[in-house]
């Protein structure tokens, strides 16, 4: 994680464009219009609604509220309506993927290190770190939350998709001109390019691409990619996907290895695609079924 | 919320993660269709020192549909209320004239230009308008008009079509409007140089005097306008724009309050005749307008060149700057300057012992004139982006002589009144 916190404004061939570092990608926004200071307005509005979300919900900066929930200790501890929010939203997921996504889970990365070697995790830690598992555990209302220790929340698999609707929301809030917002490849457009053509964006995702550039064609909604090609582990000719299912501690066997979707909205794209690559060998099957736009690497 | 079914099937997760997703991001799937109407809305007061004062209240609408079909609907209501010249000349000593009507009379004082306070009138206007892309290069727009006053009612309809090229950075637009008035006024339209009948309005000689002066209670006037447009993108910070067009107006182009004073060589009134306008105008015109975007202003310059074969030509000059004091808010200056001759037949008095014209009017408003703009607009996004903003500008209007001699007491009388005015704004976006 960077603590340079810096914007660079370019003009491009159509309009400008902002780029920034922020929940550890390349993000950028292009805004279509003639007017720079606007552009430079919208560019930075969006980099400081992404930095605010990161640093309210990152579980590796330790003055988080993220971190401040983990450290909770099981007692009762106030939150906001964002964050109440955000948690209705995960619980809406849990129970929809039935306990595959889980917020809690992320303490599982502490046995998995999909690092490409052969170094699969123990049966007997796992055993015992799923007893720490399990967001039915969690009690929560509008005012409060109760963790109960030692668990851990983890907003990773929601939070950057979260980021760039919040961020649309903001951009659209003061103006009208067509705007993209890419956060590492997890995007959003408000609208076409105002020549009517579609925004052309390069995602440069290892996830999807390895070290080469995607170059996506999109009018306006949302696009968003789960899964990571570079992290798996190989032990006896069997290959394991970092995708893990929260139910059993084991990763998802035969998921592709990343899945990209298009959705009206970023969240929405991100959690389809995350509940696609839960679904196994039937991620394609299960967002066919969702009449949705996907785009699946295995 | 248990959306899967036990045989692994997936019902509607999308549908469900769409409500999780309007929850979490607080916008409902039902705010979201309605977002697509605009609305304006504008207040403008005008108010001409001791003259004519006009309050004015815009509403307008703005749908756009998915395929980029806009519809836009406007309402215009204006007020009208004050006093007006009347076209004739001061004088030494006090004048009586008969109102419009023929309705009683009014005095005017000695030395001062003769007004009539009568003006009062209430303006509604409905426009439509629907434009649509017919291929990505081709757009048309068509749309309709009404105007109804207490003794005015328009009717007018409008086409256009433009077209793209050059990767969309030039347009080149053909449109065509017509209107059709008609003009019922209060105490009905005047024979061309009839006399004004002053006197009892009670007596019947009066009435039968006044109705013998009247030509007929209504009229008709039609305007066919052909616009011809390009819009040049120069470069990222720079656009123009070129319009000619052509405007050919019949009918009954006179206006039946404004009379001509018929003055002897001491510069005396010896009578006040109606007057008499030609019933055919054709105007052209040409427009060139340049934007240029600074770093952080915005500068934006136009020229009008009009001329008709009434002989009337002006000039207009339009400048305004815009500067951008925050993200949220901006400064427009505006200067605007215009200059016009006189028509043809325009004269501000009629000598008694020259033949009479064809044509004359002494309506200032055809006359030989300079006029100034000078104004400053502020403007903010105030919630959610909406947009504020507030208009203040003056307006001087010179008439100047064209070169007529004023004989006797005229040359020492005010013939060419200067009119200032102010102009308020409030106009609010959302």
């Amino acid at each position: 994680m960077s603590l340079k916190r810096q914007t660079r404004f370019t003009q491009r061939e159509a309009g400008y464009g902002m780029s920034f570092d922020a929940m550890a990608s390349p993000c950028e926004v292009i805004i279509d219009s003639t007017d720079p200071a606007l552009a430079k307005r919208v560019g930075e509005l969006v980099a400081f609604e992404v930095w605010r979300i990161q640093d309210k919900y990152s579980r590796y900066d330790a003055n988080s509220f993220c971190s401040q929930i983990n450290q909770s200790t099981g007692q009762r501890i106030a939150i906001d309506e964002e964050t109440y929010q955000l948690l209705c939203f995960a619980q809406q997921c849990y129970q929809l993927s039935e306990g595959l996504f889980d917020i809690s889970s992320g303490v599982l990365g502490k046995l998995w290190k999909f690092d490409r070697s052969d170094n699969i995790a123990q049966p007997e830690q796992i055993k015992q770190l799923m007893a720490h598992v399990g967001f039915s555990k969690v009690s929560f209302a509008q005012h409060y939350l109760v963790l109960p220790a030692p668990m851990q929340l983890d907003f990773g698999g929601i939070g950057k998709e979260y980021a760039v609707d919040r961020a649309i929301i903001k951009v659209k809030e003061i103006t009208d001109v067509p705007v993209l917002v890419n956060l590492g490849g997890d995007l959003c457009a408000t609208s076409p390019r105002n020549n009517r053509q579609p925004w052309q964006v390069g995602i440069e995702n290892p996830a999807v691409t390895g070290n080469s550039t995607m170059v996506v064609s999109l009018y306006q909604g949302a696009l968003a990619t789960s899964g990571d090609a570079s992290r798996y582990l190989v032990k006896d000719g069997k290959r394991y996907s970092h995708v893990l299912n929260a139910k059993t501690g084991w990763p998802i066997e035969d998921a592709p290895r990343s899945m990209t979707v298009a959705a009206p909205q970023c969240s929405q794209a991100g959690l389809l695609a995350t509940l696609s690559l839960l679904q196994g060998s039937n991620a394609e099957a299960f967002l066919t079924a969702q009449h949705v736009k996907f785009w699946p690497i295995r | 919320m248990q959306l899967k079914n036990k045989n692994g099937a997936s019902a509607n997760i999308k549908a469900a993660l769409t409500l999780a997703t309007g929850a979490l991001l607080g916008t409902s799937v039902q705010a979201e269709q309605q977002a697509d109407w605009a609305f304006d809305s504008a207040f403008l007061y005008y108010s001409e020192s001791d003259r004519v004062s006009a309050a004015e209240g815009i509403f307008n609408a703005t749908k756009t549909f998915e395929q980029g079909q806009v519809l836009n609907v406007g309402l215009t209501v204006d007020v009208l209320t004050g006093a007006s010249a009347n076209g004739a000349v001061a004088q030494p000593g006090v004048q009586t004239f008969t109102r419009p009507s023929g309705n009683g009379q009014f005095d005017v004082k000695g030395g001062e230009t003769p007004l009539d306070d009568t003006f009062k009138d209430t303006r509604v206007q409905l426009n439509g308008q629907w434009s649509q892309a017919l291929s990505p290069d081709y757009k048309i727009s068509t749309g309709g008009h009404l105007s109804k006053e207490y003794d005015y009612f328009s009717v007018g309809v409008n086409a256009s079509v433009s077209r793209d090229f050059n990767k969309k950075n030039s347009t080149v637009s053909l449109g065509f409007s017509y209107f059709n008035d008609n003009y019922t006024p209060e105490g009905d339209i005047p024979r061309a140089f009839a006399s004004m009948v002053v006197g009892d309005s009670e007596s019947s000689s009066f009435q039968q005097a006044f109705e013998q002066s009247r030509l007929t209670d209504e009229d008709d006037k039609t305007t066919t306008d052909i616009l011809l447009g390009y819009t040049q993108i120069i470069n990222r910070r720079m656009l123009m724009q070129f319009n000619y067009s052509y405007s050919m107006v019949d009918g009954y182009l006179s206006d039946p309050f404004k009379v001509l004073s018929v003055v002897n060589q001491q510069g005396l009134t010896q009578d006040l005749v109606y007057e008499n306008r030609p019933d055919e105008r054709v105007k052209q015109s040409a427009f060139v307008q340049a934007k240029y975007h600074f770093t952080n202003n915005i500068v934006d310059i136009s020229y009008r060149y009009m001329w008709d074969d009434w002989e009337i030509a002006s000039h207009t000059l339009d400048a305004r700057l815009r500067v951008p004091l925050s993200g949220h808010s901006y400064i427009e200056p505006h200067v605007r300057f215009y200059q016009q001759d006189a028509a043809k037949f325009y004269q501000p008095f009629l000598n008694q012992n020259q033949p009479l014209p064809a044509y004359a009017s002494s309506d200032y408003r055809i006359g030989e004139m300079n006029a100034y703009t000078l104004g400053v607009k502020y403007g903010m996004v105030v919630n959610q982006g909406h947009d504020l903003s507030f208009r203040l500008e003056i307006y001087r209007q010179d008439p100047t002589n064209a070169g007529t001699i004023a004989p006797g007491i005229l040359a020492e009388l005010a013939l060419y009144e200067s009119i200032d005015a102010i102009i308020a704004q409030v106009s609010y976006s959302f």
